[in-house]
């Protein structure tokens, strides 16, 4: 049992993400969109160069909503907006990617959370919530 | 050429059933960094797995006007029924819940419902696609 109430912050999650990351992810999800590997094509769609899937970084907020709710099977829904890309630089650095959650509501033993994900300081997800059980 | 409104309401798949392994589940979970052990449920977005082939079977289908390379994914939700657990086979039939032309996109609405091999709900998996216009 947690104590969480309304308003409550959850730990913070940070997550380090490589190119390699996105091709193991391109493997693993059947998403092989060269944008997420090729930077002279996510260029030539007027990107700022290689990103992340939508889907991985969403897949990001899911693990901390897992962290969150305390193990797998816990987290009854989650989404989110897409609404900024995640440029990931050549190179072992990468970027980080931050997920915060607070507390919108607790009822019925359900905990409805607000999460904030960012990445260099600029939120990249829109309207990423979860429930959690 | 923008797509068609009579799109709303039609639905594309099922797709075929896919057998959730263990390999998949962890391969899918040591990729986002998410703890999995054996009888774990999956990871929340694996679904996308099948979600993404119906996807896709609406965005490659010639009658409806998409073109691949203008889509880009809007939004993404989950919502389950269940956890989904590996020894599980899975499948995904999308419906077009919304077609609306906004400067100049298509902003395509679908919900596919993900079910396991007897028809049971598992999840739904909520995507929003918006297609541009060509830029040439």
């Amino acid at each position: 049992m947690n104590t969480w109430v309304e308003g409550s912050v959850l730990p913070v999650q940070s997550y380090r993400i490589t190119r390699a990351d996105l091709l193991a992810y391109a493997a693993a999800s059947g998403d092989h969109n060269p944008i997420h590997s090729d930077d002279e094509i996510a260029r030539a769609v007027g990107l700022p160069g290689v990103i992340a899937h939508g889907m991985y970084t969403l897949a990001l907020a899911a693990r901390a909503a897992e962290a969150w709710a305390g193990g797998s099977g816990r987290v009854r829904s989650l989404g989110a907006k897409f609404t900024r890309p995640v440029v990931v630089p050549a190179g072992d650095d990468g970027v980080e990617v931050v997920v915060t959650g607070l507390v919108r509501s607790v009822a019925d033993g359900l905990t409805t959370v607000a999460l904030e994900v960012t990445c260099a300081g600029e939120k990249v997800l829109g309207g990423a919530t979860a429930v959690l059980a | 050429m923008p797509v068609d409104p009579a799109l709303v309401g039609r639905s594309f798949g099922p797709t075929a059933l896919v057998e959730v392994t263990e390999d998949r589940v962890a391969a899918f979970a040591a990729v986002t960094g998410t703890p999995y052990l054996a009888g774990d449920a999956a990871p929340v977005t694996f679904p996308i797995v099948v979600a993404f082939e119906a996807m896709t079977a609406l965005m490659t289908d010639g009658t409806v006007g998409i073109e691949l390379h203008n889509v880009i994914h809007g939004e993404q939700r989950f919502a389950y029924e269940r956890p989904l657990y590996a020894g599980t086979q899975i499948a995904a039939t999308l419906v077009v819940d919304s077609v609306r032309s906004i400067a100049g996109a298509d902003i395509i609405a679908t919900t596919s419902a993900v079910t396991d091999a007897t028809g049971a709900l598992v999840c739904t998996a909520k995507a929003t696609l918006v297609h541009r216009a060509d830029q040439s």
